[in-house]
């Protein structure tokens, strides 16, 4: 083969939120881990969350692990998997006390306890009122977050490949994980990282919108690899759009906002989530507050010469309360808005921003594929967790600050499980297959030497318009008919695209073809799905069919590269400790 | 949409294929829905793909895209390209070796801020909750540990660029400073004697270049002076 080989006990491929945080429990157990990413690891996109982590710490008013873990599962439209939710909602005070020991610089409370706000869907006593459940470090929470799992590995000796980029899955013919191929960006040199365990934290899939609050490098690059390899990918029809993402410029602007009182109005200046939320108005959940937005400018009711947004009010509030626990905010509604929310509104659009499906895993991080007639059966030496997996926590709708928690949560649970199964296997790795790396070599070099093709950012645009126009807020059928056709018709042209630039130091041209050859089998995945499920839950709005259909829909999807196939999974409505959360109307 | 046209001049090399840097000229469309210098960069890798840069959360907070436009250091995402005086010069941050074109080898960079120990050091058993800390011991905390590891500042500074291995930096000191002032931190004596050297500390001339760069607003000759204030207050 003659591409060098590099063997460790875990390879984590990611270093974002899930990816460190997995990675510490691996250094803390002393083995021999490798942490591959394609940005230094605090540009990881974990950096731009804002808000807060959720956990039920109860520090300025009463609240409860069980009355977090009704209101997750009520988010998720009751598609999250129960035992994963509770287990999730139970961990939660653990893992952000650990974070706070870690040296996270939370905000406080007069009596010197981590400070909490309030957030979209987090409510008391089962769906009471809102309950202020969100940790936060001023609106810069992921960044403090990143930042402090950071230092923490710095301080254990972790060993980072910086600028590394996986390509590929191994596997052997028995479908067991036994590592990834991967490319040095700098020198463009292609290797095998063997190992016992790989472990993927690689991240979301929003670039595959048009607009979107992701950054440059949420291609799905796990979820990429995990199709290529034969594994199926998830729920990938509910993708969430934020509420309130910058007009025109699709930064994100917070929940927190209004968790400290903000407020969305429509061009006649209405407060309009009273007439879809009475209860929970302007914290009703994502999904249903952008479904409220999308009305409103759909009915005319939109802001602007062309009625396409309506406005985040904050002027109401105390320039103090702006000035102390949202200044990431105010900076960038100057910079990419041109507004000072101390005294004019923000101007805001629904945008994509969350990819609730995933790599379909159980509440240890353990990646499951169906097999013979076992639909929870584990893949041996799979490991996934936070965006690019799915426990499933966030079922068909995520609610705020859970995206934090589910980093911490499961990537500490996928490394202790790690941790225990490295235990009881054999000292060595198993043998690698001999055409190991000739996939992805055969990947490259038709990149390479692709004639006649079409441009990587062309391709990717007409991606990103697809998903845009045929798969966003609401879904009509004969869209998603087109789209599944316009996504198809993608796929092959990123089959065929070519770059110019052929250097082997860090070619960024490269990067990005190998980034849309990952991206086109999320965006695959997601149109798909949504073409296929057939009724109307959490992010997932059909024109033809508004109701949740729970008798033919309460299932998982599963969709596989190979035939474009889609098939299902149960969802897990009994919890490890508690009783069921049953069925019911969701209303906010 | 109305577009006009913007003149770029671009530093680039690429030890592949060039003997030695070289600036390049080459102009884009753009039109009004690119505001920032960013914008106009993806636009010129879609008409050239082999032009280098880093980039990613295209909102100031990740710290992939600095780098020295028309002669100061800053970040693509955030710099507004109404006003930028044309040809706009674009070249990598300055002081530290070239990879390639604006992308540069931040080894020495990442090297001092690890050398300061950028993590909490607190060796009492941790509590079942959280340590408290009051929320005017945390406003302390306000202003350092929102540096984003850009290295505008650092690659701005001449200390940095004479002694890149025997100053911390800017950067780095700043973050020595979050720590130091950080009431759940134990080990302010040992940071004090680490950087209570000739070099580490006290290359910093109070220039102030780091600040007038700094995307985040953020002033570490301000924190500088606190440590050497702590230096001081020591000694008597």
């Amino acid at each position: 083969m003659g591409i060098p080989v590099r063997t460790f006990d875990a390879v984590v491929v990611g270093a974002g939120g899930a990816g460190l945080r997995a990675a510490l429990q691996l250094a803390e157990a002393d083995l021999r881990v490798a942490v591959l990413t394609k940005v230094f690891p605090t540009r990881s996109h974990t950096v731009a969350a804002q808000g807060g982590v959720a956990a039920s710490l109860g520090n300025s008013e009463e609240d409860h692990w069980h009355w977090h873990m009704y209101d997750t599962v009520k988010g998720s439209d009751w598609l999250g998997d129960q035992d994963a939710i509770e287990f999730m909602c139970r961990k939660a005070n653990e893992v952000v006390i650990e974070l706070e020991h870690f040296g996270m610089p939370f905000d406080r409370t007069e009596s010197g306890k981590i400070y909490q706000r309030p957030f979209g869907g987090h409510m008391s006593n089962f769906g009471e009122k809102p309950v202020s459940r969100a940790c936060a470090a001023a609106d810069r929470t992921g960044h403090a977050m990143l930042h402090a799992l950071y230092q923490r590995n710095v301080r254990v000796h972790t060993q980072f490949f910086v600028e590394w980029m996986a390509l590929d899955l191994i596997r052997d013919a028995e479908g067991a994980v036994l590592g990834v191929t991967a490319m040095e960006m700098e020198t463009g040199e292609v290797c095998i990282f063997q190992s016992k365990a790989t472990l993927f934290a690689t991240g979301g899939s929003g670039r595959m919108y048009y607009s979107s609050t992701n950054a440059f490098i949420n291609t799905g690059d796990g979820l990429g690899m995990t199709a290529r390899a034969g594994l199926p990918i998830q729920d990938m029809e509910f993708f969430q759009f934020h509420p309130t993402g910058v007009y025109g410029a699709g930064i994100l602007i917070t929940e927190g906002v209004r968790g400290e009182g903000g407020v969305l109005r429509n061009a006649s200046g209405e407060r309009f989530m009273e007439r879809y939320a009475p209860n929970a108005k302007d914290l009703a959940s994502r999904d249903v507050v952008s479904r409220a937005m999308a009305t409103e400018i759909k009915e005319g009711r939109g802001c602007g010469p062309n009625k396409d947004h309506v406005l985040l009010d904050l002027s109401h509030l105390d320039p103090k309360v702006i000035m102390q626990r949202l200044p990431g905010i105010r900076e960038i509604s100057m910079q990419f808005a041109g507004a000072d929310p101390i005294k004019e509104p923000i101007p805001v659009v629904p945008t994509a921003h969350y990819q609730m499906g995933g790599i379909p895993t159980n509440y240890t991080g353990r990646v499951v594929a169906p097999r013979n007639g076992n639909p929870d059966a584990v893949v041996p030496g799979f490991y996934a967790a936070g965006e690019c997996a799915c426990a499933s926590v966030h079922g068909a709708n995520r609610l705020g600050t859970n995206s934090l928690l589910d980093l911490l949560v499961f990537g500490k649970a996928a490394g202790e499980s790690v941790v225990e199964d490295i235990k009881a296997l054999p000292k060595s790795p198993k043998d690698l297959p001999k055409d190991a790396a000739d996939y992805s070599l055969a990947r490259l070099a038709r990149l390479d030497g692709q004639a006649n093709g079409e441009g990587v950012h062309e391709v990717q645009l007409a991606l990103r318009r697809a998903m845009q126009d045929h798969c966003g807020v609401f879904r009509f059928p004969d869209m998603l008919k087109q789209g599944v056709d316009k996504i198809m018709e993608v796929a092959g042209r990123v089959g065929r695209t070519e770059i110019k630039d052929k250097s082997k130091v860090f070619n960024t041209a490269r990067i990005e073809a190998l980034e849309l050859d990952n991206l086109v089998e999320a965006a695959k995945a997601t149109m798909v799905c949504a073409a296929t499920r057939q009724e109307s839950r959490g992010a997932q709005a059909r024109e033809d069919f508004p109701e949740r259909d729970d008798a033919n829909w309460l299932k998982h999807t599963l969709w596989y590269r190979d035939g474009n196939r889609v098939d299902f999974r149960p969802v897990h409505l009994k919890p490890l400790t508690v009783e069921t959360i049953e069925l019911k109307k969701r209303v906010y | 949409m109305t577009t006009k046209t913007m003149q770029f001049s671009i530093y680039r090399y690429d030890p592949d294929k060039d003997k030695k840097p070289y600036m390049q000229d080459i102009t884009v469309e753009i039109d009004s829905s690119d505001r920032k210098l960013l914008d106009a960069m993806v636009k010129l890798k879609a008409q050239d793909d082999s032009i280098a840069f880093r980039r990613s959360c295209r909102e100031g907070v990740c710290g992939s895209d600095a780098m020295n436009i028309n002669g100061k250091n800053g970040l693509a995402c955030l710099t507004e390209l109404d006003g930028l005086k044309q040809p706009v010069v674009l070249r990598p941050l300055p002081g530290l070796p070239v990879i390639r074109d604006l992308i540069v080898d931040m080894t020495q960079f990442f090297k001092q801020y690890h050398s300061i120990k950028p993590y909490l050091v607190n060796d009492d058993p941790p509590p079942e909750r959280e340590r408290l800390q009051s929320p005017e011991d945390r406003e302390e905390l306000n202003g350092l540990y929102e540096c984003i590891l850009c290295a505008c500042c650092s690659t701005s500074c001449p200390s940095f660029w004479w002694n890149p291995d025997k100053f911390v930096g800017p950067a780095g000191l700043l973050q020595a400073y979050r720590f130091i002032a950080d009431t759940r931190d134990q080990a302010t004596n040992d940071r004090l004697d680490d950087l209570e050297d000739p070099y580490r500390l006290f290359r910093c001339h109070s220039i102030m270049n780091c600040v007038d760069v700094c995307p985040k607003n953020l002033n570490p000759t301000l924190a500088i002076g606190k440590i050497k204030e702590l230096l001081v207050r020591r000694t008597v």
